[in-house]
């Protein structure tokens, strides 16, 4: 009987200790939860009043983006420097709202993990995140700030290198990254008879295509004239996919879907391409993606 | 119960009453623990239920991580993508057992004469069991193709199956080694002594018993290169994982790693059981006194 007591004692003890460590530690979100929503009461009396939002850090604007930061969107792989397009429009974006240059933080943030559900690390992400209805359900997403268009690249003495139309590209391999929209373009508009080819880094599909692993890969207009003109020179860019005119695609800022910010954030955006400042830093770091033929 | 059967000119044995006690006793104390044990299975059960689903942020993720939807859309193509995984696990399988087997004996080979054979496989080993699986992989999948060699694939899938085997058949080669080293001297003194050749004293006396002694370890590095063989989606071929990361980017929903989590899951338990069952075959066999 000592024996039957001990292991009933046994289970009673471990359930209740199993049950205080899961209580322990289950109710911490909510009390946070419950810190941020009477933050976010406090700012939300001055409705985005400059400076004064209830973000992550007080007083700091936490910008994430990916690492490696690609140009142009970025420069040299440091997003605090202020140069290339994505970098100027977040220090835009914190400048509008009410942030100076030294209270914008960066943070590396994974583009698989920008999307995860629980507290976010940062107030915006800027990632060349296009925007979408199926990924709205997991995030927030300000107003876009930059159309963006899809081309094809290839090397000058590929099969790829002559295609005129979506149809000629049909026959040929092609390598997209990951969670792009470049990816999505070639499934659904080319649709090729071989599988694509699909890469975790465009670096990866850089040396692909350079290999000759793939004919041609698919990427954002400003990438491939970044690729075709300091990277791959033996590239040529083969041509940009149309648009379609009742669903421009657009890149915007990712927030936590539950963000209190989303609207802040948007009127930053609205506002700077109101007074043409995002047309200006388009000029500036995005200019040489102008003439590339649109395939039929 | 069948305790007393009284079998026929066979003398009539009735326990007595102390020993029918004792096992009214033990059965009851069996009943009672398996009962407690099934309490507090359950409420261990139904307090992780509550907490998880009772967590403030329970909606989202299960939404973001359960999505029925979800799971719909990813299963065909992660099962598609698990074709590549198995195809891969069948071929790289074989070829890392067989050449980890060579390895293993080139490695054991004794004679001054074939000191560059042992020194040469004791260098692999060494350079490709030190060297990180995902470098090896890089290295061979976009290093080989930018040679330009005349005939030599530029097909990932090709080139990533070679980097496994060449980074698993250097895990395999030692487990082998150690299965060889492990077979008493006297075997091989034995079989010498009764005039087999050192060729046929390696293959008939030591492999044998060498082989059969590291089956357990190497099931579990071939479970292990199960998961592996995904890696080669880093040259663009699509495995059952990557199937589910280019759906989850796209639409920015979990989902489908659950589910090519599952379905690698539900592999490999087989995979395992086999191992176990192997294993007590094993046992029994050398329990018995069977083949050595």
């Amino acid at each position: 009987m000592h024996l039957a007591n001990r292991s009933l004692v046994t289970a009673v003890c471990s359930a209740t200790v199993l049950c205080a460590a899961l209580a322990g530690c289950a109710p911490q979100p909510e009390e946070k939860r419950k810190d941020e929503a009477s933050g976010r009461s406090g700012a939300s009396a001055g409705a985005c009043a400059p400076g004064g939002l209830a973000t992550q850090v007080p007083g700091k604007l936490t910008v994430g983006t990916d690492k490696p930061a690609y140009a142009p969107w970025f420069s040299d792989d440091e997003p605090s420097n202020g140069k290339g397009f994505e970098s100027a429009v977040a220090y835009a974006v914190a400048k509008q709202l009410g942030y100076g240059r030294d209270a914008v933080v960066w943070q590396h943030v994974p583009f698989n993990s920008a999307f995860a559900p629980g507290a976010k690390k940062f107030d915006f992400d800027i990632n060349q995140v296009s925007i979408s209805e199926s990924r709205r359900k997991a995030v927030a997403f300000s107003s876009g700030y930059y159309d963006v268009r899809q081309a094809v690249v290839a090397l000058k003495s590929s099969k790829a290198a002559g295609a005129k139309s979506v149809a000629d590209l049909r026959k040929v391999r092609l390598g997209a990254q990951v969670g792009t929209t470049s990816l999505e373009f070639i499934n659904d508009l080319v649709k090729p008879e071989t599988e694509p080819a699909v890469y975790q880094r465009n670096d990866f599909a850089k040396s692909a295509l350079k290999n000759g692993q793939v004919d041609a890969i698919v990427v954002d207009l400003p990438t491939a004239f970044y690729i075709t003109g300091a990277e791959v020179p033996e590239a040529k860019v083969v041509g940009q996919f149309p648009d379609s005119p009742d669903n421009p695609e657009q890149f915007g800022l990712v927030l936590d879907k539950e963000s209190t910010l989303t609207p802040c954030v948007s009127g930053a955006v609205d506002a700077l391409r109101k007074d043409g400042t995002l047309a200006a830093l388009e000029k500036e770091w995005l200019s040489d993606a102008v003439d590339a033929p649109v395939l039929k | 119960m069948t305790l007393h059967k009284t079998l026929p000119g066979e003398d009539t044995y009735t326990p007595s009453e102390r020993r029918i006690a004792r096992e009214r006793h033990r059965r009851a104390r069996t009943r009672r623990a398996t009962a407690i044990a099934a309490a507090s299975t359950l409420v261990t059960g139904a307090v992780l239920f509550l907490l998880i689903t009772g967590s403030p942020g329970w909606d989202r993720t299960r939404e973001t991580f359960f999505s029925p939807d979800y799971a719909r859309i990813a299963l065909p193509q992660v099962l598609e993508g698990l074709w590549l995984n198995l195809r891969l696990l069948a071929v790289c399988g074989s070829a890392v057992l067989a050449f980890g087997l060579l390895l293993a004996v080139a490695r054991t080979l004794r004679g001054p004469v074939f000191f560059p054979v042992r020194a040469l496989a004791t260098a692999y080993t060494d350079f490709f069991r030190g060297l990180p699986l995902i470098i090896c992989l890089l290295m061979v999948v976009f290093g080989v193709p930018a040679l330009r060699l005349e005939g030599v694939t530029t097909d990932p899938v090709l080139l990533g199956g070679a980097a496994l085997v060449l980074t698993y058949s250097a895990y395999v080669a030692e487990v082998f080694r150690a299965g060889i080293e492990s077979v008493h001297p006297s075997q091989r003194a034995a079989a010498r002594s009764l005039g087999l050749s050192s060729g046929k004293t390696l293959r008939f006396v030591v492999l044998p018993q060498a082989v059969r002694r590291v089956v357990p370890p190497l099931l579990n590095d071939l479970v292990s290169l199960q998961k592996d063989t995904g890696l080669v989606s880093i040259a663009g071929a699509v495995d059952a994982v990557y199937a589910a990361q280019i759906i989850a980017s796209k639409d920015f929903n979990y989902t489908p790693y659950v589910v090519a989590g599952l379905v690698f899951v539900a592999l490999t338990i087989p995979m395992t059981r086999f191992t176990d069952w192997v294993t007590a075959r094993m046992d029994r066999r050398r329990a018995q006194g069977g083949i050595v």
